[in-house]
């Protein structure tokens, strides 16, 4: 049996930590991520864990070390957030490609500039091609779960692929919550010992990482890590399933709230689904059908599942906590508007870019969303393709509240 | 060395080479421009070429200067620049 604590998200994060009892971890500190690898080096200091643990002078040579490391033979971790996974960009791309089964908790921050500490998701989703898995969580107790189900994904031998772990900046990170942590043996049991495939300390077998792949090779090794992702898909639920029956808390691919008779929905990823999740309840209780999504894996994206969870829905509003400059919509309106179009499927949906750089999302603001969403239904005319919710229009435009 | 033809699915994945010492299967020699030729009556066998050749390409025999592996020199000229006598000299390959 697990016990209950009162954590903030990053001591949660960094529970897991100490319990998955990882070789080696590399990282560098970046507010709001400081506290993780705060807590772990006193895990360190105490002989908690076994871990080495290498201080490095960025995030560059961080994940540079976490990739040697782990090729070296290791299981290996770091955790950062905002201009420090900016900082990784380069090296990201090397530990996917190499097929390094590194995790890393990612404490979602916005990029500068103007310089902002707080929560957004525009970290993470520049980094959402560079071959990583991509798990999002709502609280404490998802980014702790997450953390330990994000090991057992990552070394599957048919994935062996690196994973990123999200909770929101501040929100998520440092309000004190009540965690379930579980037992130090029974979390050992289900990560299981790290079996690397082609460990570099295994001097009688000798190997070459990182070798010139051209014009001859190089495709072919895309395709496998195309593959491979794709598999991981599988491995996300399997691994979901199986946490569940062991620990009492089952995850798959997303989670929908009240979603199937649902008219209109919100999807959302991250703490903001625990927001709008009192919002759909408050409108249930006023007779209005409205439903939430809410996708826990973003990378591999579950297309085929988002578009049976939305396919009779009549309006979608999809909350953005990032945008992507010049492009139809934030990350996930495009994902998901993709998925809908190449199976026919003809749900409307609208785009509301929300929460940068720490700004409150209020269950106003979401209740507006979703009094958008029915007139639309309704009027079937949408006069808005994107939106910025909670930005000031200043003078010149009259601010329609709920 | 994996087939040339190889597929996806037949190769190493992540790009690494699990086969150790197998670049001596792959032929590099079409790379070069030049081609070092040795002058045996000028060598003193120094070995001074065979210390500073990146490649492995210096072909030695008990101690002495033989030639060149033609099939892995890259053409750098390292060899001809080091060589304390000129016994090396840096021809084009379509002369």
């Amino acid at each position: 049996m697990g016990r209950y604590m009162a954590l903030d998200g990053n001591s949660a994060t960094a529970e897991a930590m100490r319990q998955i009892n990882p070789d080696v971890l590399a990282a560098y500190p970046i507010t709001p991520q400081t506290s993780i690898v705060q807590t772990f080096s006193e895990f360190v200091a105490d002989g908690l864990v076994d871990t080495e643990f290498i201080t490095v002078e960025s995030e560059h040579s961080a994940m540079s070390a976490c990739i040697g490391a782990s090729a070296a033979g290791g299981r290996v971790m770091t955790a950062t957030s905002s201009a420090g996974l900016a900082f990784m960009w380069e090296v990201l791309y090397v530990a996917a490609s190499t097929r390094l089964p590194i995790v890393m908790p990612v404490v979602n921050r916005a990029l500068s500039a103007p310089i902002n500490i707080h929560c957004d998701h525009s970290d993470s989703m520049g980094a959402r091609d560079a071959g990583w898995i991509q798990l999002f969580s709502e609280n404490a107790q998802e980014a702790y779960d997450n953390t330990i189900q994000a090991v057992r994904i990552a070394e599957r031998e048919e994935v062996r692929l690196p994973v990123m772990v999200m909770s929101d900046g501040f929100i998520t990170s440092h309000a004190v919550e009540r965690v379930e942590i579980e037992e130090d043996e029974a979390v050992k049991r289900f990560i299981g010992p790290f079996q690397p495939t082609y460990p570099l300390l295994d001097i009688d077998n000798p190997v070459t990482y990182g070798p010139l792949d051209f014009y001859d090779f190089y495709m072919e090794h895309k395709k496998q890590q195309a593959e491979a992702i794709k598999r991981a898909k599988e491995m996300v639920i399997e691994v979901g399933e199986e946490f569940g029956k062991t620990f009492g808390r089952p995850y798959g691919l997303l989670e929908g709230y009240r979603l199937e008779d649902a008219e209109v929905a919100v999807a959302v990823l991250s703490s903001t689904a625990g927001t709008a999740r009192g919002v759909v309840d408050d409108l249930r209780g006023r007779g209005i059908k409205a439903g939430l999504l809410k996708p826990r894996c973003f990378r591999p994206f579950p297309s085929q599942e988002i578009v049976e969870a939305l396919r009779d829905k009549a309006v979608v509003g999809v909350m953005d906590r990032s945008d992507s400059f010049g492009a139809l919509g934030g990350p996930l309106f495009m994902e998901i508007c993709a998925a809908l179009q190449v199976q026919g499927v003809r749900t409307r949906v609208v785009d509301y870019i929300f929460g940068l750089g720490g700004r409150d999302t209020t269950p106003d603001q979401i209740e507006s969303v979703f009094c958008d969403l029915l007139q639309i239904a309704e009027t079937d005319k949408i006069e808005r393709l994107v939106n910025w919710l909670g930005v000031r229009e200043g003078k010149q435009e009259v601010v329609t509240a709920a | 060395m994996v087939d040339l033809e190889a597929g996806w699915r037949e190769i190493p994945e992540g790009g690494l080479i699990v086969e150790a010492g197998n670049a001596v299967e792959y032929i590099t020699g079409a790379w070069r421009a030049q081609r070092p030729v040795l002058d045996l009556e000028k060598c003193t066998h120094c070995l001074f070429c065979w210390i500073h050749c990146p490649d492995c390409s210096i072909l030695v025999e008990e101690e002495k200067m033989k030639g060149f592996d033609l099939d892995h020199c890259k053409g750098c000229g390292i060899c001809a620049q080091v060589c304390p006598v000129e016994a090396i000299t840096m021809v084009k390959e379509t002369e």
